[in-house]
């Protein structure tokens, strides 16, 4: 038994959620915006992913990152490799997923935000980066680090997307899920109950750490 | 007393606001002028009259279909029908606008919400002259506590000292004290009369309470959907009258 694709696993989630966060603030921000042109189709593209089966979502994913795609073009020009199939297309993947998760956590806590607060500080003389982050961040906090667990936890167990991009291993080494799947179809019940168990623990322990944070940043922020 | 956070004005530098603001939102039309020297303008009205979207237009938190706001010799806002000629945003001007709802900031203590607007004060120096506010208003005992545990008047003494602190040359009052019972109305209304007089800049104050506007007004502005229908000292505008609300 190794635990080597559950430690594959917790690194792609873990730079999987921090791609999101920056990524999911910068959206989150964004829909806020009501001059934003098509916001309703923007919010709708955005949340896409929660609906679409994880194979097409892999099969855009594989489309856009490819050696066929600009994306993909332009990142083997830089770093002379490819997404597809290595551990930089598995957070993507993981992290595409999670994004309608992480920007609709995020978007609920900048929405808890009593206006005023922005206006008082605008007539204390804050511009829109410090009111940013001397405000709306921490304000939307609890949000945002709800978002982040839920994004983890999602990024951490992803499957569908994430063997559309990698195949079925990263330099010969499964994601916990794909290790899961794989183990199954060999017959071999107790690495598929404790892989089982042992990502279900992370989970879970990470969501009960969220909920706590959470709970104390309520009460921080007043 | 020494003023603990501002150099006094140079005698005769007291700004004057003029400001003519017109605005129509749907059946609303806002159409008013106003000029306020040193000292407490109450603008007085019944409720949807348009006082606070003065003041917000003021501010410039919102902006008129036209209009002109002038603080001295500083244009803040000169806006004609389609595009604004001039709009000095808001973090730009140099105001301190005390709202309805006090608008502290839960997350920050009362010596945090003072420091906020102490911008234009060196790093090193924002700290002893928030103190120095929070106790000249009463209320140092607060300093490293967040505004969730403020009584109503704590929280307006608060509010007050923030607003001060940004050594403002026009202030902005949108019924601060609208949810205080008497007593503490009159000792806090006595405390900005003071300032406003150490201070020697404009202050617009909404209000809706006729003894308020008598003790606290250099000048009073009643306005009646969205109209200025009249202005003068309160003995003028206020002689026989015990309510607004219609």
């Amino acid at each position: 038994m190794t635990w080597e694709p559950l430690w594959l696993s917790f690194q792609i989630a873990t730079l999987a959620t921090l791609l999101t966060l920056v990524v999911g603030i910068g959206l989150a921000l964004l829909l806020q915006w009501r001059r934003l042109p098509a916001r309703d189709f923007v919010d709708a593209v955005i949340s896409a992913p929660l609906v679409l089966p994880p194979t097409v979502l892999g099969y855009y994913l594989l489309v856009a990152l490819g050696s066929e795609g600009a994306i993909g073009r332009a990142w083997e020009s830089l770093f002379g490799r490819t997404i597809v199939f290595n551990f930089e297309g598995a957070v993507i993947a993981a992290a595409v997923g999670s994004i309608p998760l992480v920007v609709r956590s995020i978007r609920l806590g900048l929405e808890s935000i009593d206006p005023t607060l922005l206006n008082a500080a605008r007539t204390l003389g804050a511009g829109p980066v410090r009111i940013l982050f001397t405000i709306v961040l921490p304000l939307a906090a609890p949000g945002i680090v709800a978002g982040a667990m839920m994004g983890f936890a999602r990024a951490l167990g992803d499957y569908g997307a994430t063997q559309m991009v990698i195949g079925s291993r990263i330099k010969g080494m499964p994601t916990a899920s794909i290790y899961v799947m794989e183990q199954l179809h060999g017959g071999n019940d107790d690495r598929v109950f404790w892989m089982a168990v042992a990502t279900t623990l992370l989970g879970v322990t990470m969501l009960f750490f969220a909920n706590r944070m959470t709970r104390r940043l309520h009460y921080h922020r007043g | 007393m020494a003023d603990p956070y501002r150099t006094p004005p140079a005698p005769g530098a007291s700004p004057t606001l003029v400001a003519e603001l017109r605005l129509a939102r749907g059946e609303f039309v806002l159409d008013v002028e106003l000029a306020c020297p040193a000292g407490i303008t109450c603008v007085m009205g019944p409720s949807g009259s348009g006082k606070s979207t003065i003041l917000s237009l003021l501010a410039g938190l919102a902006l008129p279909d036209r209009g002109r706001v002038q603080l001295g010799d500083e244009v803040w806002l000169e806006h004609k029908t389609g595009q604004a000629s001039i709009n000095v945003a808001t973090h730009e001007r140099r105001l301190a606008y005390v709202f309805q709802g006090l608008a502290l900031f839960p997350h920050m203590s009362a010596l945090g919400n003072v420091e906020y607007g102490m911008g234009h004060i060196q790093r090193v120096d924002r700290q002893p002259k928030a103190l120095a506010l929070l106790e000249r208003l009463g209320v140092a005992h607060l300093a490293h506590r967040r505004p969730r545990t403020f009584s109503g008047g704590e929280a307006q003494r608060v509010a007050l000292a923030r607003a001060i602190a940004r050594s403002p040359q026009l202030v902005l009052l949108d019924e601060p004290f609208s949810a205080l019972d008497r007593d503490l109305r009159a000792q806090l209304t006595a405390l900005v009369r003071e300032l406003v007089a150490e201070l020697a800049i404009p202050m617009v104050h909404v209000t809706h309470s006729v003894a308020e506007a008598r003790q606290l007004a250099d000048q009073v502005v009643r306005v009646e959907r969205g109209h200025v229908v009249s202005r003068g000292t309160a003995t003028e505008v206020l002689t026989g009258i015990t309510s607004l609300e219609e």
